[in-house]
Order: structure tokens, then C-alpha cells, then sequence
């Protein structure tokens, strides 16, 4: 960049799904998620991009949006990005509208309404090699002439074809600063829309931008007027009056807007597109059978039960190797530090075996990020969300509750920023309250180690298999009248619109696809070796400390002939109990009495409120302190079986009943245990008060749901 | 003149009318479905509701009861003639 150049901002916006960020990526080099689904961006990212002479300039890549009438959140983030009326926020010095070259003039009327912004424009044409597939010939040349010379330019984004253009493009609208030529209103309205800006700028004092106006004008909800501080009652006579103009030159005043760009733009385009002539064709023989009255739920189910098969059962072997792997850098690193016991207890229970615990679950977000990618990219997923809308309205959802759902499978917060996609707030609270039920990946680690531990040995894998699916189960069982009740009774949600475009069917792009699998995965092990680590290694040191050395003489001197290992063992497990961890948990276990647990399990699962997979490196550090490389999972496991009740009531009989197992993963099935969750679904519902009422609402439903499946089985076993 | 509602899978007409005070309506404007347009019902959801019309070389979901008030004019040379008997 020359030092002189002040930095330039461009925004990249068009109609959802025409290949903005695959654009963004060919220009600054990054990597946007996109996807084959109407609604992947929903936040604004930016980075820079060259425009091919050396200038730099900053690129802001934003959600799709078929007209400036916002109704959504994502919309609104491209509406303030555009009119820069956020406090940090400036206007961009120009626009690049991505427009998807097979369906040039729907894509073409929010060019032509952003024609209105008085910015200097781009056009790209993209997909262009789908365009050329169906036979569609485009004269980009006519169309810049006939938009008063503005570039106009064909691309290939994804095969990178065209971007070089693209970038002289910028720099040359940069430069020339051509705007697109605006609408011509009929006269009426022309003097409708100098009414009511002329009622604004009296009233506020300033002259109101023509976009504003407009919104004003032409949409019958809007907060535009708020926004501007333009008083209700005033505003409401202006506009009623301006309408009534509107009306007499011919047109319903919410019809014109539409009426009078696409007039515009069926003149505009008249030459310019050629041929295609059935652009559906291929899509609707697929949708024929993935949408038939009885296929179409079999194949949906089929897919549905395929992705959860493979995350299961796959991931299985990669996950042995890495528990394998972790148990062998153990056996490794203790001898070396065996002169130090603490640091060796430090090193080996806490970090490696903490940490190694949760990375055993890096294959299965693999594998579900792998099927979410594919059904994403082949425009798999719009139909899965047209198929599921029924059953979703059903309890005042709607269908595209169900990727912000399907993602909370695998985390609760992509599912939960997927959420900005729904208009009504409302509902999209109510999804955004649902989605922290479905059952995470950080939920697998408690219910494999519970299975692995118990279930398998007494009753076989077929009830492994069962319990392990029965608990995925769970969440949605109680999300299901969740939101039932908080859409019919508390929100009072009124039933909405479902306007989906169903996306054309492609070939997933394996580099799309690939790419997701590898961003969740560097996410999840960032994880691991941030928050994780951290919690581990409190956890450890709170469960390890005071060392008091008079404990430890007070147990050798009691029993003098005793073997080794025996008085070893209760020594560490005497050092846990007078531990600060071990305090705390007997001093609050009463609360955890009925659902079954102990004081190492109440300390297990007061250490997950922050993140819950910890539960299972604290249970290994409470179990095992001090054993070293021992301490494997096969070993963990084994000390489990054998723990048993060493006071009260149940004296002598095993703490991991099956009961207690039971009540602690259903535990865990329903506890809001996320700090990042509660975090983002404040931001997402603008206030700490709905992620309060989660919080409290789904900790208070785990323990009355552990309660009454400890005394439900223990009553039945 | 039809409801978009009692079209049967298959059939198109152009579009007689829609009630722009609708926000459904006014989404459906600005994706290019205005008066005179040809519309298609090309299906119903596996469970009866949502519908999939195609307009303007696009498919878009649309609920039964937000199809009640947009109105066709079935297309003489339809491939299916009768509408369904209102329920
Ligand atoms: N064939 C072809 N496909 C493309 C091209 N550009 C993008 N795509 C595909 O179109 C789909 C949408 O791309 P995205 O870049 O996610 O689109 P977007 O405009 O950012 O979409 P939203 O963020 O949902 O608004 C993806 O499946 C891309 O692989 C192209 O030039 N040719
Ligand atoms: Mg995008």
C-alpha cells in the first residue's frame, strides 16, 4: 500500500448463495465458510484485497439479502454495513454486488435499489460457468453501457476465473467513482418520495439519505423512522399522505418499489441474456425422488441415521488409536520425571491426561462436520429444512430451525449464530433457547466413558449402542415441548412465513468441504489447548493440594506391615479427600445426594459448568491422583467399577450403580454446562435475561431429571 | 381465478393478484413474483405443507396458508384441469 493511500473499504453484497465469499476468498486469499444454502454468512468478515496495481484496499464480505427491506438479522448487518450508521462503522467507498449469472434479473433488482446508495458499483457475474453449462449467453458489454459504463464482470469464482478482472475492476471504480444510474420514478412518486424527505428534513433537522427515504416510502414496517428519531405520530401523516400520491399515479404504494425496478430491468436486460432455457431441469428429476411423498422421508431418515451411525461407530478405531497414543506419551514421560513427583502428577494426569481425553473426540466432530459439509455444498440441507417445516411449525419453529439444530449436534455455537437466519424474533429466540439441548460432541466424552466403563462390560455392546443413541435422544426429547410451550405460551409466537430458495443441486466441492472439517477441528483443538488445559490443570492442582506430608506419616505408621500398594493407595486417595477440591465437593454433595453422586462426582461435575467434557479428565484426576502412567483410560475405567460408598446410607455398595450412571448422564444430557454458550446466546438474543432463563431452566431440569432417574431405576434395579 | 393453495402438483397460470400488505407477499415481489408472471406448483412437502412453486427460472418454499391469497389464473393447456374441491 503507498503510504499516502488512506484505507478503502469495499463491501461485497448480494442476493444469498451467488458466491460472495467464494469471491472473498479468490480476492483476499482467506478462507469464509460458503456453502450451497441460502444463509451461510451471517456476520460481516473482512480482509484485504489487492486490486491488481499494488493498492490495497479492505474487503468486507457480508450475508446475502434479496432486497434493502430488511426483516432478519443478518439482513440488517448488510443494511447498517452499507449505510455506515453504526457509531464505528463507515459507509464503503464502494460496492461489488455479486450477482448469479444464471438469474440475472432477480439478482438484479437489489443492484438496481442499491443503485439509490450513491456509491460506486462493480458488477460480477457469477457461477458463469453454470450459466454457460445451461446454454445462457450474457453480453456483459451491453449491460456496462446500458448502466451508464459501470463494470460489469464475468466470473468463475470458485475455479478462480475472472478475479484478476474483478480486482482491476475495483480499482478502476475506485478511481472513476461511476455510479449506477438510478431509477427513474414515475413523477408522482418521484414527488411522493421529495415529500417525504422534505417531512424528515423538517422535522429532524437534516436532509435524510435517498435509501432511507425510500424505506420510509415503500415498506410498511420499517425502523428506519426510529432510527432517524423521526416522531410516530408526525411521520405517520407524512407517509399516509405521500402514499396517497403514490396511489394516483397507479400503483399500490407497497407494490411499487418492485413493480418499478423490474419494469426497469426487463427493458434493461432486453438483449443482453440469451438462450437457457430450462434452468431447473436437472434439480427437479433429483428433487423427484428426494422430495417424493415417500421417499423423500425414507432417504431423510436413511441420512440422518447414516450420519449419526458413522459418528459413532467410525470414529471409534481413529479414537482408540489417539487414546492409545495419549496412554503411550504417558508411559513415556512419567519415568523421566520420576524423581519429581509432583510435576510428574502435574504432567501426566493433568496435562496429558486431561487434554488427551478430550482430544479422543476429534474424529467424530470430523465425521459429523464431513456429512454437515456434504449435505451443505450439494444443496441437500434447504430440502431437509422443506421437508422438516411441518413437523417444526408444529411447535411454532420453522424450517430453518433445523440447520441451527442439526449444527447443535456437533456444537451449540455455529447452531446458534445459524439462528440469524430467521426473521421473526421470536421464533428465532425460540430456536436459539432449543439449540443448547441438542446433544453435543462435548456430550459424547461423559456417555462414552460411562458406556465403555459400564454399560459394555454388563450388558454387551448392544446396549452400549442403544444407550449411547437412546442419550442423543434425550436433549431433543425435552427440547421438543420446550419449545412448544415457549412459542405457544410464553412468546406467544405468530405463525411465519417459510420462504426458502431450494438451491440448485450440485457435486459437493470437496476443497468447501474439506475445508469446514478443518476449521471445527482446529477450533475444537484450540479448545483443548486453551480452556480445557487450563480447567485441567486447576482442577488438578486444587484436587492435589495441601500435601500435607503429616497425612501421609499419620497412614504409614498406622498400618507398618501392610503391602506397598495398598497403603500407596491410601495415601492418594486420603491426600484427595483432604484436597481443596475434595472439601468443596463433601461440602456440597448433599445438594447431588439424590441424584446418586458422591463427592468426586459432585466435584466432576461442578468443575464442568464451564465446559462439560471436562467432567471426564476431573473424574481421572479425582480417581487417579498420583498414580502416574498407570493412570490410563482402561485403568480409570477399572477404578471406577471398583469405587464404592465409603459413608452414609449405601455404605459398601458401588457408587456407579447403574442408576447413578444413568442419572448422571441424563445429567449431563440436559445441563447447560457451556461458558461460550451462555456467552454467545446472550449476544445472540441482546441480553443476559434469556441466557439467564436457560441457564436456570435447563441446570434446574437436569437435577429434577437425575432425581428422578436415581430414584426411579434404584427403586426398579 | 385459483388459489395458489388448490393448485394441484404440476400446475401453473399466471398470477392474478397477491396482497401486498403482507410481508410474505412483499418478499416474494422483490424475488421477481409480480402480476402477469407465470407460476408452477411443483410440489407439496412430503407432509402435505410447505409447497414448492417455481417462477422465474427459481424454486421457493411457501406455506399452505400463505398460498391461500395469492391467486392464479390456471393456464388453459395445464397439464391437470380440475383444481381440488376446497376441503
Ligand atoms: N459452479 C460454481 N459454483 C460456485 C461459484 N461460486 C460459488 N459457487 C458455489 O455456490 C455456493 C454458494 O457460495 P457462497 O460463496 O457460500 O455464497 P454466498 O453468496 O457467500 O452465500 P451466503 O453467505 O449464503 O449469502 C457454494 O456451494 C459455492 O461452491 C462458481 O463460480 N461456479
Ligand atoms: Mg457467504
Amino acid at each position: 500500500m503507498s503510504a499516502a493511500e488512506p484505507g478503502r473499504t469495499v463491501a461485497l453484497v448480494g442476493n444469498p448463495n451467488t458466491g460472495k465469499s467464494t469471491l472473498f476468498n479468490a480476492l483476499t486469499g482467506l478462507r469464509q465458510r460458503v456453502g450451497n444454502y441460502p444463509g451461510v454468512t451471517v456476520a460481516r468478515k473482512s480482509g484485504q484485497c489487492d486490486c491488481g496495481d499494488g493498492t490495497k484496499v479492505e474487503l468486507v464480505d457480508l450475508p446475502g439479502l434479496y432486497s434493502l427491506s430488511a426483516s432478519s438479522p443478518d439482513e440488517q448487518v448488510v443494511i447498517d454495513a452499507l449505510s455506515g450508521h453504526l457509531a464505528d462503522d463507515r459507509r464503503p467507498d464502494a460496492v461489488v454486488v455479486v450477482i448469479d449469472a444464471t438469474n440475472l434479473l432477480r439478482n438484479l433488482f437489489l443492484a438496481s435499489q442499491l443503485s439509490e446508495l450513491d456509491l460506486p458499483v462493480v458488477l460480477v457475474l457469477n457461477q458463469a460457468d453454470v450459466a454457460a453449462e445451461q446454454g445462457v449467453k450474457i453480453d456483459a458489454d451491453l449491460l456496462s453501457r446500458r448502466l451508464g459504463g459501470v463494470p460489469v464482470v464475468l466470473t468463475s469464482a470458485w475455479k478462480g476465473e475472472g478475479i484478476a478482472a474483478v480486482r482491476r475492476a475495483i480499482g478502476e471504480a475506485l478511481r472513476t467513482r461511476v455510479r449506477m444510474p438510478a431509477v427513474e420514478w414515475p413523477p408522482l412518486v418521484e414527488e411522493a418520495l421529495a415529500d417525504v424527505a422534505a417531512g424528515v428534513a423538517a422535522d429532524i433537522g437534516r436532509a435524510p439519505g435517498r435509501a432511507d427515504v425510500e424505506r420510509l416510502l415503500f415498506d410498511s414496517t420499517t425502523s428506519v423512522g426510529q432510527r432517524l428519531g423521526w416522531d410516530a405520530p408526525r411521520r405517520e401523516a407524512v407517509i399516509r399522505a405521500a402514499r396517497d400520491k403514490v396511489r394516483r399515479a397507479g400503483y399500490n404504494p407497497l407494490a411499487a418499489e418492485p413493480l418499478i425496478h423490474y419494469e426497469r430491468l426487463r427493458r434493461l436486460l432486453e438483449g443482453v441474456v440469451q438462450g437457457g432455457g430450462n434452468r431447473t431441469g436437472g434439480s427437479a428429476a433429483v428433487d423427484r425422488v428426494l422430495l417424493h411423498r415417500v421417499f423423500g422421508p425414507i432417504v431423510f431418515a436413511g441420512i440422518m441415521l447414516g450420519m449419526f451411525a458413522a459418528v459413532f461407530w467410525l470414529a471409534k478405531f481413529p479414537m482408540e488409536w489417539i487414546s492409545g497414543g495419549v496412554d503411550w506419551l504417558k508411559s513415556v514421560v512419567a519415568p523421566t520425571l520420576a524423581g519429581l513427583p509432583m510435576v510428574q502428577s502435574l504432567v501426566t494426569d493433568g496435562m496429558i491426561g486431561g487434554v488427551g481425553a478430550f482430544l479422543a473426540f476429534l474424529p467424530q466432530i470430523l465425521i459429523l462436520f464431513l456429512f454437515v459439509g456434504i449435505l451443505e455444498d450439494s444443496g441437500y440441507m434447504a430440502r431437509a429444512a422443506f421437508i422438516m417445516d411441518r413437523l417444526f411449525s408444529w411447535c411454532g419453529l420453522n424450517g430453518k430451525s433445523f440447520v441451527p439444530l442439526l449444527s447443535g449436534f456437533a456444537c451449540a455455537i455455529p447452531g446458534l449464530l445459524s439462528t440469524r437466519t430467521i426473521e421473526d424474533p421470536k421464533a428465532r429466540l425460540a430456536t436459539a433457547f432449543a439449540v443448547p439441548f441438542m446433544s453435543c460432541s462435548a456430550r459424547f466424552p461423559v456417555y462414552a466413558l460411562m458406556c465403555a466403563a459400564f454399560i459394555g462390560p454388563l450388558y454387551g455392546p448392544g446396549w452400549e449402542s442403544v444407550v449411547m443413541v437412546g442419550m442423543h435422544c434425550v436433549g431433543l426429547l425435552f427440547a421438543v415441548p420446550t419449545a412448544f410451550v415457549l412459542t405457544r405460551f410464553v412468546l406467544k409466537v405468530k405463525p411465519q412465513p417459510f420462504v426458502l430458495e431450494l438451491p440448485r443441486y450440485q457435486m459437493p466441492k470437496p476443497r468447501d468441504v474439506l475445508w469446514r472439517m478443518w476449521q471445527n477441528a482446529a477450533e475444537f483443538v484450540s479448545r483443548a489447548g486453551t480452556v480445557i488445559f487450563a480447567i485441567t490443570i486447576i482442577v488438578w492442582a486444587l484436587s492435589y493440594f495441601p500435601r500435607d506430608p503429616a497425612v501421609e506419616q499419620r497412614i504409614r505408621a498406622a498400618s507398618p506391615g501392610a503391602a506397598t500398594e495398598v497403603v500407596d493407595a491410601q495415601v492418594q486417595s486420603a491426600y484427595v479427600e483432604q484436597s481443596w477440591m475434595g472439601r468443596f465437593g463433601k461440602a456440597v454433595q448433599p445438594i447431588f445426594d439424590p441424584c446418586g453422586f458422591d463427592w468426586k462426582i459432585t466435584v466432576g461435575v461442578l468443575a464442568s459448568f464451564p465446559a462439560r467434557e471436562v467432567i471426564v479428565s476431573t473424574l481421572g484426576v479425582t480417581y487417579s491422583v498420583g498414580e502416574g502412567a498407570e493412570a490410563d483410560s482402561k485403568h480409570l475405567q477399572q477404578v471406577m467399577r471398583d469405587a464404592k460408598w465409603t459413608e452414609g446410607p449405601r455404605i459398601g455398595t458401588p457408587i456407579f450403580s447403574l442408576a447413578a450412571i444413568l442419572a448422571l448422564m441424563v445429567f449431563f444430557a440436559l445441563c447447560s454446562q457451556c461458558g461460550p454458550t451462555v456467552a454467545t446466546l446472550a449476544q445472540e438474543t441482546g441480553g443476559w435475561k434469556w441466557a439467564a432463563i436457560s441457564f436456570f431452566y435447563m441446570t434446574a431440569l437436569a437435577w429434577l431429571m437425575a432425581v428422578a432417574v436415581y430414584q426411579g431405576v434404584s427403586r426398579l434395579a | 381465478m385459483t388459489p395458489l393453495s388448490q393448485l394441484l402438483p404440476g400446475q401453473y397460470g399466471k398470477l392474478a393478484s397477491l396482497n401486498p400488505e403482507r410481508s410474505v407477499d412483499q418478499r416474494l415481489m422483490a424475488l421477481g413474483l409480480l402480476p402477469g408472471m407465470v407460476l408452477k406448483l411443483v410440489r407439496k412437502a412430503p407432509l402435505g405443507d410447505p409447497l414448492a412453486i417455481e417462477f422465474a427460472g427459481q424454486v421457493v418454499s411457501l406455506r399452505l396458508t400463505e398460498a391461500q391469497n395469492i391467486l392464479i389464473d390456471v393456464a388453459a393447456d395445464c397439464p391437470i384441469q380440475r383444481p381440488r374441491p376446497p376441503a
